[in-house]
């Protein structure tokens, strides 16, 4: 099993340690719920080293990130970040990212520890027909997302840089800590606000210290991998393995925001996906409340009234921020309107939710 | 964590207590610990009498699921009403406020085959 550099850093925290998308991860430290309501309230810190890391760059590296990935490239310009993800060629998606433009002419894709063999692979052989010059620094990179409405306040103290004043999904390189170069970006998981940092293995330790001085204040804690979800979910952000894999395409899965059909944009999938737009979605993907009392989990059944099968739950379960049971489903489209009554099938039993907006966490 | 002496306790992390002609069965401090904070306990058994094999409930806590075993055969009784309203009681009380059902065993004499604390201690430092 792999492991971050932060293994023992975790340990003396006390966290429960599990395995993880191939490594060995914190899940959790004084208690999940407790965790998640610090990060919306206060500030806490993910060490999310396990994501890979790839560098795309040169003349061709528009050509080809605009040919694989879903969102458009064209609109990007150094220090700008946009969510997008690779379709695969059959109508599903290969993985979802975070790209960056870092400089002209030169990108960074950021994706799932789970998937960074899997999407290497993938890069690599489309561009054989681009000749990008193409990087997987993967086992380099350490990575801490420090999020929270307190987080920018707090990692203000470690630059000169105005990093409170730089707007949603952009980056910049900095001196951080009094380590130079250092990659910060404001983007997370958590739908709390903050900032990830991106530095070198070599740095790590400094990095880790720094952060946890500068929080003290702030009350900064260390959070595990569960809270992550729980948060994620209760903004009812995708997660690869659960709202989409390889059998789903991004039209479906309620990503069409990042699906740009534009005329200088061909893309794999493009054609696939304007022909599933012009005959209608026979399905999607849609968040649920429960009514009745119950969590639902990913791969239960969604029913109609009748007990007949019209969906699968892919992520569930109690909101820490909203007090509720929640969950998203792909369900066939007749029942996928906002305010439909469906049945989540637990234990044998038929309980009800209602379809209803995202995110499910409004907000105070 | 702490085991009482004064209980037994099963394989599958629940405990039992004799209390003058009551049995109550509750989950361990180890359990509680695995769950992480529980958030709803769904005891649909009341009225059955059930082997030890079979699941008398669920206990959901945010990220798991976990299915609930009487230590022994026994009749399920009563289910503890107040964790309808605040299951979180089981996360601070486990043996105390926290029990989850009383039951009437099959035959007593199946109690004396349960664990004592510190065989169980031994079980989970395995």
């Amino acid at each position: 099993m792999k492991e971050t550099i932060f293994r023992a850093n975790h340990e003396k925290l006390g966290a429960k340690m599990v395995e993880f998308a191939g490594f060995y991860m914190p899940i959790q430290y004084e208690g999940l719920s407790v965790e998640h309501q610090h990060v919306r309230k206060k500030v806490g810190v993910f060490d999310v080293s396990h994501m890979g890391e790839f560098i795309v760059k040169g003349t061709n590296a528009l050509p080809l990130l605009q040919y694989i990935t879903s969102n458009d490239v064209s609109k990007l310009t150094p220090g700008k970040i946009q969510y997008s993800c690779f379709p695969n060629g059959k109508g599903g998606i290969v993985d979802d990212l975070l790209l960056y433009q870092t400089a002209e002419q030169e990108y960074l894709l950021v994706v799932n520890a789970a998937n960074i063999e899997k999407d290497w692979a993938w890069i690599a052989k489309h561009n054989e027909k681009f000749g990008a010059t193409i990087e997987n620094i993967s086992e380099e990179i350490s990575l801490l997302a420090v999020q929270g409405p307190l987080a920018l306040k707090a990692m203000q103290k470690l630059t000169d840089t105005n990093i409170e004043a730089m707007e949603y999904y952009t980056s910049q390189y900095l001196t951080f800590a009094g380590v130079p170069d250092i990659l910060l970006s404001t983007t997370g998981y958590t739908g709390a606000g903050g900032c990830e940092i991106y530095f070198k293995n070599k740095d790590g330790e400094k990095i880790w210290n720094a952060v946890f001085e500068a929080g003290k204040e702030f009350d900064i804690k260390p959070i595990g991998l569960a809270a992550r979800d729980t948060l994620r979910l209760e903004m009812g952000f995708c997660l690869y393995g659960h709202e989409i894999d390889d059998t789903i395409s991004p039209i479906e899965a309620g990503l069409g925001w990042i699906t740009k059909f534009v005329d200088h944009k061909d893309f794999i999938d493009k054609d696939y996906m304007l022909q599933l737009k012009a005959n209608g979605l026979k399905r999607k993907l849609i968040g649920f409340e429960m009514i009745d009392r119950g969590i639902p989990r990913i791969d239960y059944e969604v029913c109609d009234k009748e007990g007949n099968k019209i969906g699968i739950v892919r992520s569930g379960t109690f909101g820490p921020s909203i007090n509720k049971s929640i969950g998203t489903a792909w369900i066939d489209i007749n029942f996928a309107a906002l305010d439909t009554e469906i049945y989540i099938k637990i234990r044998e039993k038929l309980l009800k939710a209602i379809v209803v907006k995202m995110p499910f966490y409004k907000g105070e | 964590m702490n085991f009482p002496k004064n209980l037994k306790y099963s394989k599958d992390h629940e405990w039992l207590r004799v209390d003058g002609d009551d049995y109550y069965v509750g989950i361990t401090a180890y359990a509680v610990d695995q769950l992480g904070d529980i958030v709803f306990l769904d005891i649909p058994s009341v009225g059955e009498s059930l082997t030890s094999e079979e699941p008398f409930g669920t206990v959901e806590a945010v990220k798991t699921v976990s299915d609930l075993f009487l230590p022994v055969d026994a009749e399920v009784l009563e289910f503890n009403e107040e964790l309808d309203a605040d299951p979180g009681i089981v996360n601070a009380d486990p043996y105390g406020k926290g029990w989850i059902v009383k039951i009437r065993p099959e035959n007593p004499e199946d109690i004396e085959g349960l664990l004592t604390a510190e065989e169980y201690q031994e079980l989970i430092n395995e």
